[in-house]
């Protein structure tokens, strides 16, 4: 296994932690659905997946690109339309 | 290829700093946007960079999916967001284990190193997809939010457990044997659903966040089996979230997550609430009567619990904090951690009444402020204002952070009922010298308090 992309994987986790610890809990929700719109990168595996002469392997590609584009889609739309609704005074 | 990791690079760069600007309201807006640019970045490389794609079947998943993400997006009610996202978790997972099944379908020779990554993607991605899907059934109360349990369950949890190490370990020996592949799928399917069934529906906060974290994982594993860093980086950004909002939403409910897991609450509780010598005497005052202590008072804190948005009473709230404000009033909202049904849930439900956010604090900052605080309304919360937690070690919420709404001078409580909160225990704080119970459900309630406060 190739240990440069076991390092960048630790990173990003440290990354991680340290950024969302400073969302504050009032944009929680957005920060859920966001991260979910973000796990929607899946997408990339799916799209390479249905590289042609794949047999079986195409239509799995096929359905697993309906799902990331609805993580996706769907993620990044509802936080938006969360997000717009928080007003100051 | 060298030049398409930049640009996943660049795309990972981008959710980093999507999420960072997700820390204030003023910015997170912008941050979702840059978030997405990320994202079509990702794909636009992706779709650029590698040969022989079938382009046609990745448009044709591409625009079933964008409609189906955005019909959810644009219909859904903000009280359903909970259920929302724990379907789109759902898809997520299963989209990476669908990817890595994939992988494993079509590619020739497989290292043990990539066979056992694959095992773990299908595993945490088919127990994400049946697991948030009964997670939404329960939310959305098409299974029973109770816990559903069968003798042996943990028993059952464990031996699946062991078969999938078991038969995973046998796939990676000899992946050509396709049973054995279908079984790790089929195990990990039924594990998703008897995991999350046994979990009771005040608890479904922590489940979301968990399934949250597991999208993530599952994300990362793939990411690992094909050498994509996108994948990888943001796969770990999605881990971690869950992570550490499942850790927050535990210690809101002061237990652990072996005990949300495996505990089963929300069962039957021994019938400690019955015992007569305890029985609660409250004041019951009328809107009127309680108009007139409004009157009086300098610093309101309101305290909306889930059952003000189960009442959709949410607009209703800021009028009458808009009039008292009119009045020379302060007004101040206290959301406890698990007010909603989800992290974070009743300040979008808040929002979306057009409340301002500088006036929603959460438990830390609003706790020092009941000391001074003349009447605190208390909307449809029960438990999370309950003094129990503080000194009743015999109370199953005992230990648990609530707001100290019984500092204050006093309390004004609306219910519909007696009836006991989700805990199923009955709340002393009702039976206090400076509490007052208004009866009714809280939309009509506070659109008489409106009427008496103006008549004034």
């Amino acid at each position: 296994m190739d240990i440069n992309i076991l390092t960048v994987f630790i990173l990003a986790i440290f990354v991680g932690i340290e950024i969302i610890s400073k969302v504050p809990p009032t944009l929680h929700t957005p920060l859920m659905s966001g991260s979910n719109a973000i796990s929607g990168i899946a997408i990339v595996g799916a799209i390479i997946a249905t590289k042609v002469g794949g047999g079986t392997g195409t239509w799995l590609g096929l359905i697993a690109v309906i799902f990331a584009t609805i993580n996706v889609v769907g993620g990044f739309m509802v936080t938006d339309r969360m997000l717009k609704m928080f007003k100051r005074k | 290829m060298e030049y398409t990791n930049i640009f996943y690079v660049l795309a990972s760069v981008l959710f980093i700093l999507g999420i960072k600007k997700l820390s204030h309201p003023k910015t997170a807006r912008n941050g979702n946007m840059i978030a997405f640019i990320g994202m079509m970045i990702a794909i636009s490389v992706t779709l650029f960079s590698y040969g022989q794609l079938d382009y046609w079947q990745i448009a044709t998943g591409m625009i079933i999916g964008a409609i189906i993400g955005a019909t959810f997006a644009i219909r859904v009610e903000m009280t359903q967001m909970p259920q929302m996202v724990a379907i789109f978790n759902g898809f997520g997972g299963g989209a990476s284990a669908l990817v890595a099944a994939a992988e494993f379908l079509k590619t020739g020779e497989l290292s043990t190193f990539t066979l056992s990554i694959i095992i773990l993607s299908i595993f945490v991605g088919t127990l994400t997809f049946t697991g948030s899907f009964i997670a939404f059934g329960k939310l959305q109360g098409f299974i029973s939010g109770q816990p559903v349990v069968f003798p042996g369950q943990q028993v059952f949890n464990g031996l699946m457990a062991l078969a999938i190490i078991f038969i995973g370990h046998h796939v990676v020996q000899s992946p050509s044997d396709m049973n054995y592949f279908y079984a790790v799928a089929a195990i990990s399917a039924i594990m998703g659903i008897t995991l999350t069934i046994p979990i009771g529906g005040a608890d479904m906060p922590v489940v979301i966040s968990l399934l949250n974290s597991y999208s993530g994982v599952a994300a990362a594993a793939t990411g690992f089996v094909l050498m994509n860093n996108g994948l990888i980086i943001s796969g770990a950004l999605v881990g971690a979230s869950g992570l550490i909002l499942t850790n927050i939403m535990c210690k809101g409910m002061n237990r652990s997550l072996t005990n949300v897991i495996f505990g089963a609450v929300g069962l039957e509780q021994p019938a400690t609430g019955d015992d007569p010598a305890k029985q609660i005497i409250v004041k019951s005052y009328s809107t009127e009567e309680a108009a007139m202590i409004f009157d009086a008072a300098d610093k309101v804190i309101i305290v909306p619990g889930y059952g003000l948005a189960v009442a959709q009473a949410q607009h209703a709230v800021r009028e009458v904090a808009e009039l008292l404000e009119s009045m020379g009033k302060e007004v101040l909202y206290a959301i406890h951690p698990v007010a909603g049904r989800m992290p974070g849930h009743m300040n979008v439900l808040l929002a979306e009444a057009n409340i301002p956010y500088e006036q929603l604090k959460d438990l830390d900052e609003i706790n020092p402020e009941f000391e001074d605080c003349d009447v605190a309304l208390v909307l449809g919360a029960n438990d999370v204002v309950n003094p129990a937690a503080r000194h009743d070690t015999s109370s199953p919420i005992y230990g648990m952070p609530i707001l100290d709404v019984d500092k204050s001078r006093t309390v004004i409580i609306n219910k519909r009922t007696m009836n006991t909160g989700f805990a199923g225990i009955q709340n002393e704080l009702f039976g206090f010298d400076n509490s007052i119970m208004v009866f009714g459900d809280a939309k009509d309630m506070l659109q008489q308090l409106l009427k008496d406060l103006k008549d004034l």
